[in-house]
């Protein structure tokens, strides 16, 4: 039976194709929305609590550093298992997009946490000192000097996490969550049909290709130095 | 303005040591002056201009600034002071993502001035340091001297009764570093506002300064009205200005005296009329003529052929006239 094929692919998998990309971006979406949301204040708490930081707190700094060590030590894969009774308890599932979303969450936020403070520690201590000898408090020396200023660093370090991002969601997705991962597996490991898994890495290039060009083009917009 | 006593700063570095930058500091500067302090780096005048609005904590000693005690305000008051005294920086230390307008609106911002008060400020406050046409620029695009006067007019936004300039002039080039003290000057005699500046670079003394510490060693060797010390015999800073003569020494029956003119006998020949009246000749071996802001200081090393109560007799003489002497060697 001669069934037309696109350069091998089956046409009828083209809907499963577009949903799992679709999957992908959700996934991937979500979970940045949520790093983001914990990922910078732990960023900058790991920075403003350091020595000689505008908040200096040795005791804090060194167990928000310990946790972001153990967090990072941890594979992606065992952490996905572990997390399993957490998942369920704070999503209400451990399957579907929401109950892949968590672990990512989960698992990216001590990497973020350091993209963030490697970001903010390029702000000229210079830029801090003038702030505070114009009065500010140490908020304002946050939002409006160390994040405004780290801008361009924050993006860059953004880009980074969400392409890894887009790696662990295809674990993620394995898992039950969907995605272009799972289709890779379903149908180009466990069916042999590696036109489809060729079309999902094809999909996958081009996704991390455009939101690196994305991410490049932000920052050096924002890069007024 | 701001009275300083017995300031005292020790560091401890990270193995252990103690280093003392600043070892029992007092000065007193007044209101409406340009107050100087010059020392070579390392002599503790960055911790001291950075103790004065507590950037650093002192570990002893007293602050006012305007009569309150700075070392004893709470956060908020420490913050409510802080606007009263503006700051400019040896590297300006502008926010880069922001315009040049931004910049200088900040201590407004952050003061929680409204908008419209804020935009007409920085308008009135470029024009004051003539960036008018920079005012959406972004500090990458400018020099090093329209980024200093970015700095100052950030600096006097919240319109402070104190300056502090720490090294504002030692990243700019002779020529741009004269504008800028021009600017600091006029802001002085137009708004009535003290500063207190410091510098390793004696022409920033000479140039706006009517009082001054030298300082070495976290310690003030000596302070005061910079004419008055620049003529004083023996003062560190009338050693700093004058030619050195390392290795000079008198033939016999002669005496090396340092003379210093301050004021309108820096223009008179004094010199050659003392000589004409003792009937002796003076040999010059060293000169400079100078001048602090708009007043002239003229210093000479001569050989004078005296000694004993001869000398004394010409040394009276020049005195008569106004001018401050120093026997530096007798043969």
């Amino acid at each position: 039976m001669a069934e037309q094929t696109i350069l091998g692919l089956d046409p009828s998998r083209i809907p499963d194709i577009l949903t799992a990309t679709w999957e992908t971006l959700l996934m991937v979406g979500w979970a940045v929305l949520g790093i983001l949301a914990f990922g910078i204040p732990l960023g900058v708490l790991l920075v403003v609590t350091d020595t000689g930081g505008i908040l200096e707190n040795r005791p804090l700094n060194r167990v928000l550093g310990f946790l972001v060590n153990l967090g990072r030590s941890f594979p992606f894969i065992i952490l996905l298992v572990a997390l399993v009774p957490v998942t369920r308890r704070v999503m209400g599932t451990t399957i579907g997009l929401r109950g892949a979303v968590f672990p990512l969450i989960v698992a990216a936020i001590p990497f973020m946490g350091r993209q963030v403070e490697s970001a903010l520690r390029e702000v000229d201590r210079g830029l801090i000192e003038a702030a505070l000898a114009m009065g500010a408090t140490p908020g304002q020396v946050i939002v409006r000097v160390l994040l405004r200023e780290a801008l361009p660093g924050l993006i860059r370090g953004t880009t980074i996490m969400i392409i890894s991002l887009i790696g662990y969601s295809a674990m993620a997705g394995a898992v039950g969550g969907g995605g272009l991962g799972d289709l890779a597996i379903r149908y180009g490991y466990m069916r042999f049909e590696t036109p489809v898994m060729i079309a999902t890495l094809i999909i996958l290039v081009i996704m991390v290709q455009l939101i690196q060009w994305l991410g490049d083009w932000l920052a050096r917009l924002l890069d007024r130095r | 303005m701001i009275r300083v006593e017995n300031l005292t700063k020790v560091y401890t570095t990270p193995d252990g040591r103690q280093i003392r930058a600043l070892d029992g500091v007092s000065l007193h500067v007044r209101r409406g002056e340009i107050f100087g302090v010059i020392g070579p780096s390392g002599a503790g005048k960055s911790s001291l201009i950075r103790c004065i609005n507590l950037l650093e904590r002192p570990t002893s000693g007293s602050i006012q600034v305007d009569g309150k005690e700075m070392t004893r305000l709470s956060g908020p008051e420490l913050r409510r002071e802080r606007r009263q005294i503006g700051m400019i920086f040896q590297h300006f230390n502008l926010f880069w993502s922001r315009t040049v307008a931004e910049n200088v609106a900040f201590p407004l911002e952050i003061a929680g001035w409204p908008r419209e008060k804020i935009r007409r400020r920085v308008a009135e406050l470029l024009e004051l340091v003539g960036l008018t046409d920079k005012a959406r620029a972004y500090p990458a695009q400018l020099s090093g001297g329209q980024k200093q006067r970015v700095g100052i007019a950030r600096a006097l936004a919240a319109e402070p009764k104190v300056l502090l300039s720490d090294e504002a002039t030692s990243a700019l080039d002779p020529e741009t570093t004269d504008q800028i003290l021009a600017l600091l000057r006029r802001i002085n005699r137009e708004l009535g506002l003290t500063i207190l500046l410091i510098t390793h670079q004696m022409e920033v003394v000479k140039a706006i300064c009517d009082s001054v510490a030298v300082m070495s060693q976290g310690r003030v060797l000596e302070a005061g009205p910079v004419l008055e010390l620049a003529s004083r015999p023996g003062s560190h800073l009338g050693r700093m200005l004058l030619p050195s003569w390392n290795g000079l020494t008198p033939s016999p029956g002669s005496s090396l005296v340092a003379l210093t003119f301050a004021g309108q006998v820096a223009l008179e020949p004094v010199v050659t009329r003392v000589a004409r009246d003792h009937g002796m000749d003076i040999n010059i071996l060293a000169g400079e003529l100078d001048a602090f802001g708009s007043v002239p200081v003229g210093r000479l090393l001569v050989e004078l052929p005296r000694v004993g109560e001869e000398l004394q007799a010409v040394l009276a003489d020049l005195s008569a006239r106004g001018v401050r002497w120093e026997v530096v060697a007798r043969g």
